[in-house]
């Protein structure tokens, strides 16, 4: 090829790279090759691709890719129809793995991508997969206006509160004073919550799980599917190499029952393995009480109801954290409202029911037009 | 109308003289109305068969305080019985509503030159805003002019006082419709185009429609039955090939070219974009077009509206964004992004005055670099640019086009000059455009994402909904042909050649650039984008003058067509007249060896004709 070592492509005389066109491929591809069986049929390993999975051995990602795969034949949804889209980090190379369409973008924009492919294609399921550096960080903004917006997607944080793939910096979800390599003395940067962040930019759908909670995370992925409207789920990721152990203290199997919180519509907030913690508000904050103690009985307690209207309740929820209170997780909030590509959509239809479909010849003769003879 | 002041029944002798052409600018504050008093006049003159090029200029503040320097508005056109492609190096006519405006556009009219001024604009408080330290109306600084004085103000409120139930504030604003009228007369133009215009404009507001009727005759009868005008001029029609014409900026043309360019491609455009000077106009034409399918996004900033454009293509849509050149600088990692998955985008940029922020309502050509060189890696993408206000709409159709077919991002250049000015336009047949075909793969038999055409190089188009062909791409670099994940050196060796190679490709698929003169000679002027009218105009008249010079425009610059190497090697001298300081010159001197010299003008406006003459003279 004939660029002359200053960008500048050649004059078409280029020396054609034909020859390794045909090539053959080595190994696997990018494609299924397949078409799959109708949603009815579709199994797990219709979701698994053909890829190598290149997480850390140990990863919480795993745990999460699993159960996605897995809930993805109950959605009713053909595969075709199914997108993921990530930004960068560990968390985002996701979409290469689920046998689906795919978008592995650039860092923090994967909102804005799947918000382009969603009003592009309303028929499409579309997923973002986003980690706690790329969703809060890089890419606040479109976390909140995505968010805002109601697009009917799936949006999947997973919060492991370190950077992983830059290996080992603190994130905007670490803890205050989290030593790190690019923070030797500890941070000084106080954490932000995305569930906080994600309730008061008016998420229709929140939701918390943990990835080894593989239960628990199925149901909360399988109802985020079906909400329409925006689906914000923070799972909860331990990365075993850069930040091991980070939710062991009420993670961890042996003390989650009396750590955490599982939040369940219409029923009162009770916790532990005696099921006799719970919640009551005690004026306008929540208290951890003992049922039988003090006179305390079940109907003293908050009743959890994923519908309210006013976010209040739901925020305050999102504050609750280990160890003055159990760690809530389960559905916060699935309120209705219409979506922003439905809307999209309605105002086309609404624009072509009155003045009929565009026509080109018109468009073309508007304006300030004469003739000259 | 009862209201309007009729003419008396002995009028005065007044001389109607012809006259081939007239630049006027229009001047005020930019709350005086006077980008709509220029617009208005370019409608009547455009549709009395005059031909027509407009400049605005306004200050990039919305209402800068009234009577201050930075708050001026010009509006300034050339109309005219030739042919005419510029709006004319010089006003002959200032109409200067306040000290203000005749301070900062007086340097700027001819010698001679004729002045109509409000004087109920020229109180001591203005003057001071305007850093006069006497009155210039009295104090003899404007005895080079033919200076016309009437008292706009006063006269607009005699007229309205009692016949309209409007506030003294409300009637002040209807005085911009006086000076037209007043122009209206002195041009030998008729009321009816702007008498319509205000019925449909402020239908909804009948004492306003009254007020700007009353204020229009009243000026225009009262141009007649002064003694200050003795005479007035007519400007015949210009000929014009027969056919139906509409009067459009480069905004316009813009919006309308694409879409054109979804129905002739029978796909929906997706058009991404955050408001910026002066690209936003794009975004509001886009958006009153809802009939056509097309789905505006007003995204929460530049980087989410070129990621939801590459969405929007990668889903099967027209994925367009548009923007100024600060927006693009935010949009190349993600503009890199659709490189490396090859995927249909067309950027807009209406360049502006930079760097950083700059010069955010002036005109330049600096972001040329920015298009062909501006992202990480070796990453090339298709350059065009419109060349007039009427061909940004080809451009368009054109972008569109190369984009789906190349599966690349194209940057379409157009300028403010460009996007504010107008000029005739001759509506085309519909049958005439261009047909753009999308082709998306169905096969997963043959399927392999980076797979490619043979001829084009492009990868094939596999949309998600299409079943057994889902895949994955991404940013990270692909595998050739299977598009996997892949870090192998020569495989990254290759895909940087390939990428780069189908970008060459597109010369084949391009127009030569076409020689306006002889094909040799001793100077050649060449340009890109909005310069074409000055330099055509300039080369011409030396032409006329039996100069050997010609003159070639480039609306395709990266790549450049194919013979463009041949046309410079037969001058002795190559003159690129740029507003940047010689961005293509440097690619010509560096692609072809030529020793191009760089005529550069980086002022915010355009060039003037005579500028460009005796910039060419030099080398004669």
């Amino acid at each position: 090829m004939s660029t002359n070592g200053n960008g500048l492509s050649g004059n078409g005389n280029t020396t054609p790279v034909e020859a390794s066109i045909s090539a053959e491929s080595e190994g696997g591809s990018a494609v299924s090759g397949k078409i799959a069986p109708p949603p009815g049929q579709l199994k797990k390993s219709d979701f698994v691709s053909d890829q190598e999975v290149r997480w850390c051995p140990g990863c919480g990602d795993y745990a999460i890719l699993n159960n996605v795969q897995k809930v993805m034949p109950e959605l009713g949804v053909p595969r075709e129809k199914i997108v993921f889209v990530s930004g960068i980090g560990c968390s985002s190379r996701f979409p290469y793995y689920m046998n689906t369409y795919g978008f592995h973008s650039i860092h923090g924009r994967a909102p804005a991508v799947a918000t382009g492919i969603k009003c592009a294609n309303p028929d499409l399921s579309v997923w973002v997969i986003t980690g706690d550096g790329d969703a809060l960080s890089i890419g606040g903004n479109h976390f909140m206006h995505a968010i805002r917006r109601n697009l009917d997607i799936n949006y999947i944080l997973f919060n492991n509160r370190i950077y992983g793939l830059t290996k080992g910096q603190y994130s905007p979800t670490s803890e205050f004073g989290k030593k790190t390599k690019s923070s030797p003395m500890g941070a000084v940067d106080y954490p932000i919550n995305p569930l906080s962040l994600a309730i008061a930019s008016e998420s229709t759908f929140v939701a918390r799980s943990i990835d080894i909670d593989v239960k628990h995370l199925g149901t909360v992925v399988e109802a985020a599917a079906k909400h329409k409207g925006i689906s914000f789920i923070e799972v909860y990721q331990n990365c075993n190499i850069f930040n091991d152990h980070a939710f062991d203290s009420f993670a961890e199997r042996s003390v989650r029952t009396d750590r955490v919180l599982y939040l369940e519509h219409g029923k009162p907030m009770i916790y532990g393995k005696d099921r006799n913690k719970a919640i009551r508000m005690n004026g306008a904050h929540p208290e951890v009480v003992t049922i039988g103690e003090n006179g305390i009985t079940e109907n003293d307690l908050l009743v959890h109801d994923i519908y309210l209207q006013d976010p209040s309740v739901a925020f305050m929820l999102a504050r609750m954290e280990q160890p003055d209170f159990p760690q809530p997780v389960g559905i916060f909030r699935a309120v209705e409202r219409p979506s922003y590509e439905e809307l999209m959509v309605d105002q086309i239809e609404a624009a072509i029911a009155k003045v009929g479909p565009g026509s080109l010849e018109k468009l073309i003769n508007s304006g300030d037009t004469w003739v000259v003879q | 109308m009862s209201t309007v002041i009729e003419p008396p029944v002995e009028q005065p002798e007044k001389n109607l003289e012809e006259v081939e052409a007239v630049t006027i600018r229009f001047a005020g504050d930019s709350g005086d109305g006077m980008q709509l008093t220029g617009t208005q006049f370019t409608n009547t003159s455009a549709v009395v068969g005059n031909d027509i090029s407009t400049l605005p200029d306004f200050p990039a503040e919305i209402r800068a305080p009234a009577g201050s320097l930075p708050g001026v508005s010009g509006f300034q056109l050339n109309f005219s019985s030739q042919d005419i492609k510029t709006p004319g190096d010089q006003p002959s006519v200032l109409v200067a509503m306040n000290p203000a405006a005749l301070k900062v556009n007086l340097p700027d009219l001819e010698e001679g030159g004729t002045l109509i001024i409000n004087t109920d604009g020229f109180t001591p408080e203005n003057l001071k805003y305007a850093n006069y330290a006497s009155n210039p109306l009295e104090d003899g600084s404007l005895a080079g002019y033919r200076v016309h004085k009437l008292p706009v103000t006063t006269l607009n409120m005699n007229a309205l006082k009692g016949n309209v139930t409007l506030s003294r504030k409300e009637i002040d604003r209807s005085k911009n419709f006086f000076a037209l009228g007043v122009l209206y007369w002195l041009y030998d133009r008729p009321m009816e185009n702007t008498l319509h215009w205000i019925t449909s404009k402020f239908g909804k507001n009948p004492e306003l429609a009254k007020a700007n009727e009353i204020a229009l005759r009243t000026g225009y009868n009262f141009a007649d039955t002064t003694e200050i005008f003795t005479t007035h001029y007519t400007i015949k029609k210009a000929k014009i090939t027969p056919g139906k014409y509409r009067k459009i900026t480069g905004n316009e043309a813009t919006a309308i070219g694409f879409v054109a360019a979804s129905q002739l491609a029978n796909r929906p455009l997706f058009y991404g974009s955050y408001p910026i000077t002066p690209a936003s106009d794009i975004l509001h034409e886009l958006a009153r077009h809802k009939s056509f399918g097309v789905k505006t996004f007003q995204a929460e900033d530049e980087i989410a509206a070129v990621c939801a454009a590459i969405g929007a293509s990668f889903a099967g849509q027209i994925g367009l964004t548009g923007t100024s050149g600060p927006g693009v600088a935010l949009k190349q990692e993600a503009i890199g992004l659709a490189v490396m998955t090859e995927l249909p985008l067309v950027i807009i940029n209406v360049q502006r005055g930079g760097p950083s922020t700059g010069l955010p309502t002036k005109t330049e050509q600096a972001d040329l670099f920015q298009a062909v060189w501006g992202r990480n890696g070796e990453c090339p993408a298709i350059v065009i640019a419109p060349s007039t206000p009427a061909d940004c709409f080809a451009m368009a159709i054109e972008a569109v086009r190369l984009a789906f077919k190349y599966m690349s991002p194209v940057f379409y250049l157009s300028d403010g000059y460009l996007a504010n000015g107008a000029e005739p336009w001759a509506i085309p047949e519909i049958s005439d455009l261009p047909k753009i075909e999308v082709k998306f793969a169905s096969d997963p038999a043959n399927f392999m994402p980076y797979s490619r055409d043979p001829e084009t190089l492009a990868r094939p188009y596999a949309i998600p909904g299409t079943p057994g062909l889902e895949h994955r791409i991404g940013g990270i670099e692909k595998q050739h042909i299977t598009g996997n994940v892949n870090y192998d050196p020569e495989n990254h060796h290759l895909m940087v050649k390939l990428r780069q190679e189908k970008i060459d490709r597109v010369a084949n698929d391009i127009p030569a650039v076409e020689v306006f003169g002889e094909n040799t000679g001793k100077v050649l002027v060449l340009g890109w984008g909005s310069t074409y009218g000055s330099i055509s105009t300039a080369v011409e008249k030396l032409q006329s003058e039996g100069k050997s010079v010609s003159a070639a425009h480039l609306r395709y610059l990266n790549p450049f067509p194919k013979n463009l190497g041949e046309v410079l090697a037969g001058f002795e001298t190559v003159i690129v007249p740029e507003m940047n300081l010689g961005q293509l010159c440097t690619m010509i001197r560096a692609k072809y060896l030529v020793d191009a010299i760089a005529f550069s003008k980086v002022k915010g406006r355009p060039f003037q004709i005579r500028e460009i003459v005796r910039k060419v003279e030099e080398y004669l």
